[in-house]
């Protein structure tokens, strides 16, 4: 019982990172059809930016966290942004060629990074309490899932708010059902791409910091694994559906975890072929729009 | 001059060039040519002959993908999988398959066709799978498979695939001409003959009915269901073929390298192939073997620049991007998707017209 | 003939790189209904969306004499075009109240007047446009397009697969429409083009075959045949 409930609690948390990252990937693709592989260089500027500004306001703190949480919240937000103002809208409506910019936005990131940074992981400082554990039905689970699963929550509860409250939310889900009748409102779609960019930016930067905490170190391919794993997890709950994202990533990840622990270590492979069998079975995914 | 005799020109041209072309490769080793900052030394000296030889199997494995996405518009992931498929399947083959009473020569043949016919069913297999999709979608399940692929090849499963250290190559049935720095000459030759063979491939492929079909179903799917043919066969077809021909480079890629390292079964190894066919130009065949050598001499190269003097000596906010070739690479890519459009092989087009053309548009462009 | 709304001249317009209409000419004047006719594909649906700029398309567009063939779409709506598109293009996902607060342009939108024409829209505010019928549905469309005050709405096949009792809802409210605001309308139900249209342009293989007024058009038995395909008014359905 107790393995089951660990590989559950940590299945979560892995499931929020999940989430952190392809929330933002599944909104944009859901809004203007473009599959950004540059998001986990998103991800990755936002973890280092983040730590460097951390450690150097009070490291291993909350205090300091918090700081890195902030900072990479803002790195992702403002990096996305001039991503999509600069070479995504020059780009409108070619979707083929969007993503290929993003490809090569993504190698150069992440040579650049290991360039600055270093090709190996540099191991980080983290608060107290989060390096240890609670005991949760007999088992003993690292608090850090805890802060995880918390932030994926309130980033989800924020994004949904966003997108029932305010207008531009009220933009964002009428485009990702139809785009160019959006347009036909007489609403400039465009200016929402931006936000949109944004907005994942973002959350994929908390998902940053909160993978450095997770993983314990900051690294320039920390993106790219996590990228990898949005993918499939936006895929399986739907391109554009942003719950199809949250129930996926944990779907993913629980389902990761218990290959794991039970399968030898076939967590990857578990994963992929779930992807196979939801796209085999059920092409637009499991709460995507019809195609 | 008449018209007649013009188009005959015109039509014969090209062949003639690629006749020149590959005649003039095959001489190089034993030409003493040196180009000074793009090739490492004199063209008969091994490095140079590897890292040509490197090139041409690159230009080769973009070829095929090159007619996936450029004439068929299949836009994969995981065209890694089926490289690392021929380059691993062959040296686990070599080094698993060995009775004792068949002579070395015939286990090397013989391996060649386990890992071929391997790497067919894996590729009808992935195939047949991955076009019940399209689109995004199609791409997504590619890169899992790949994906998987990659995540196997590193677990290194009974010890078959050297996992993170990679796979050397079994040199006891492999013939002696194929082996050793003294004969990367062969090598080199036989890199030449790969590169022939799949674009003699691919033209037959794009020349034929079912490239035609292909080309159409790219356009207009639609269009061609109504003519009462079916996408799906022509499009398995396409890239059933474009697999397989990866699986032969990637045996080659075996030989020439003496080895197999896990970086060639990710997914970053395949965006490097699509890297390397926009840069070249999509529309053009031609376009992917001019990307293949430029991005890999370029790649080698600004690794090199990387090291140098020159450049440890710049302050760093110089010195880092330019010491990280793929820094460069990236960005490079970046532009030309922005600004060129066409790519390398697109620009004679491009200065000719004046006109900006779409890269998936000029399929018999220039080079047919 | 009274100053028009909408000139159009040499429009022609592609999908996916293929022509779809050519040279497409006519005006639209400035009061009362003007219908859009022709066959199934004859280029109806891509003769309004391309003076919305919604396909790809070159030629001469003029909203009141002012240019608008170089505006991006939502630019065009924005002074004062509404749009009603075939196959009513609903948000499904938004509520009913959602879609019209999206669509809702002026500083001082005519809720009342929405309200009044399709009171059944009232109840269902907070109901999912999607589950809605078809008829509703198109009462969102249109609702969508009135809650402005447009300078001309542009209205494509309201009546297409609704109940006769619905046709009449539609059409009166299109009636009513149509006392403040010109109409340019496509649509295949004769009877509904005999009780709001006063002139008719007529499409066939992507150009203009015929204008001209309403009766003209439509007493002309064999035009009708020849361009419609039908017989004469009541029966195309």
């Amino acid at each position: 019982m107790s393995t089951v409930v660990l590989l559950v609690i940590t299945g979560l948390g892995l499931g929020a990172l999940y989430f952190l990252v392809a929330s933002g990937l599944s909104l944009i693709y859901g809004l203007m059809g473009v599959l950004n592989f540059a998001h986990g260089a998103f991800l990755t500027i936002s973890a280092f930016l983040g730590w460097e500004a951390g450690r150097r306001v009070s490291d291993g703190t909350w205090w300091g966290l918090a700081v890195s949480a902030l900072v990479g919240m803002a790195v992702g937000a403002l990096v996305a942004a001039l991503t999509e103002y600069f070479l995504i809208r020059r780009l409108y409506e070619r979707h083929i060629e969007q993503a290929l910019v993003t490809v090569g936005l993504s190698l150069a990131a992440v040579a650049l990074f290991e360039g600055i940074w270093g090709t190996d992981p540099i191991y980080t400082a983290k608060p107290e309490w989060l390096t240890e554990t609670t005991e949760i039905l007999g088992a003993r689970i690292p608090n850090d899932r805890f802060l995880l699963i918390a932030c994926a929550l309130v980033v989800l509860g924020g994004i949904v708010l966003f997108l029932h409250r305010t207008r531009y939310g009220l933009i964002i889900r009428a485009g990702v059902e139809n785009r160019q009748m959006v347009s036909a409102l007489g609403i400039d779609v465009r200016r929402s791409f931006t936000l949109v960019f944004a907005i994942g930016g973002a959350a994929a930067g908390l998902g940053g910091v909160l993978a450095s905490v997770y993983y314990g170190y900051v690294s320039a391919h920390l993106g790219s694994v996590l990228l990898i794993f949005a993918f499939i997890v936006t895929v399986i709950g739907g391109l554009g559906s942003l719950t199809g994202a949250a129930v996926a990533s944990v779907l993913v990840a629980v389902l990761q975890q218990f290959a794991n622990f039970y399968l030898g270590g076939t967590g990857d492979l578990v994963v992929v072929v779930a992807l196979a069998v939801v796209l085999l079975i059920r092409p637009r995914g499991l709460m995507g729009k019809v195609a | 001059m008449s018209r007649r005799t013009r188009w005959q020109n015109t039509a014969l041209l090209p062949v003639i060039g690629g006749v020149l072309a590959v005649v003039g490769l095959a001489v190089l080793p034993l030409l003493a040519i040196d180009v000074p900052g793009v090739l490492p030394g004199p063209t008969y000296t091994p490095g140079t002959l590897q890292l040509l030889a490197y090139a041409m199997l690159i230009a080769a494995l973009a070829l095929g993908y090159r007619m996936m996405f450029g004439l068929a518009g299949l836009l994969s992931f995981g065209h890694a999988l089926f490289f690392a498929a021929g380059a691993y399947g062959l040296g686990m083959t070599l080094e698993a398959f060995a009775p004792p009473e068949w002579p070395g020569d015939l286990i090397f043949v013989v391996s060649i066709l386990v890992t071929l016919v391997g790497g067919l069913v894996l590729a009808m297999t992935v195939g047949a799978l991955a076009l019940r999709v399209t689109g995004i979608s199609f791409a997504m399940v590619t890169l899992a498979f790949a994906q998987a692929g990659s995540v196997l090849i590193r677990r290194n499963p009974g010890g078959a695939t050297g996992g993170d250290e990679g796979l050397s190559l079994d040199i006891e049935h492999v013939p002696s001409a194929l082996v050793g720095v003294v004969n990367t000459r062969n090598l080199y030759w036989l890199a030449l003959a790969v590169l022939v063979v799949v674009y003699l491939v691919v033209l037959w492929v794009e020349r034929s009915r079912a490239g035609h079909v292909a080309a159409a179903t790219r356009e207009n799917e639609l269009r061609v269901r109504v003519l009462g043919l079916r996408p799906y066969t022509v499009k398995l077809l396409v890239f059933v073929v474009a697999s397989v021909l990866a699986v032969v480079v990637g045996m080659a890629y075996l030989l020439l390298q003496s080895g197999a390292s896990p970086r060639i079964a990710t997914a970053d190894f395949t965006l490097t192939l699509l890297v390397i066919v926009v840069l070249g130009g999509v529309g053009y065949r031609w376009g992917a073997i001019v990307g293949g050598i430029v991005y890999t001499i370029l790649d080698q190269r600004l690794t090199a620049l990387a090291g140098s003097d020159a450049v440890a000596g710049l302050p760093a906010v110089l010195r880092v991007p330019l010491s990280e070739p793929l820094f460069i690479l990236g960005t490079l890519f970046v532009l030309v998707v922005l600004f060129l459009p066409g790519g390398i092989a697109g620009l004679p087009q491009r200065i000719r017209s004046g006109r900006v053309r779409h890269p998936l548009e000029a399929e018999e462009a220039t080079d047919a | 003939m009274t100053e028009s709304i909408l000139d159009v001249r040499g429009l022609t317009g592609r999908i996916a790189g293929q022509q779809v209409i050519e040279d497409v000419t006519f005006e639209v004047p400035a009061t009362g209904v003007t219908a859009l006719l022709g066959r199934n594909g004859v280029g109806k649906t891509s003769t309004v969306k391309s003076v919305l700029g919604l396909i790809e398309r070159s030629g001469e567009v003029r909203l009141a004499g002012e240019r608008i063939d170089g505006l991006p779409t939502h630019r065009i709506v924005q002074r004062g075009v509404g749009y009603v598109p075939e196959d009513r293009e609903v948000f499904g996902g938004l509520t009913v109240a959602e879609n019209l607060r999206l669509a809702e342009r002026d500083a001082a939108p005519r809720r009342e007047l929405v309200e009044r024409l399709f009171p059944d829209l009232v109840e269902r505010r907070a109901q999912r446009a999607g589950t809605l019928s078809g008829g509703q549905q198109q009462m969102v469309s249109l609702a969508r397009a009135l809650v402005n005050d447009n300078r001309l709405l542009l209205v494509d096949e309201p009546t297409k697969g609704l109940a006769p009792r619905i046709v009449d809802e539609v059409a009166a409210a299109l009636a009513t429409a149509a006392e403040t605001v010109p109409i340019l309308l496509v649509e295949q139900n004769l009877h509904v083009i005999r009780r709001l249209a006063e002139r008719v342009v007529v499409l066939s293989g992507g150009t203009v075959v015929f204008t001209g007024t309403a009766h003209e058009f439509l007493d002309d038995e064999a035009l009708v045949q020849r361009h419609l395909g039908v017989h004469d008014a009541s029966e195309a359905a």
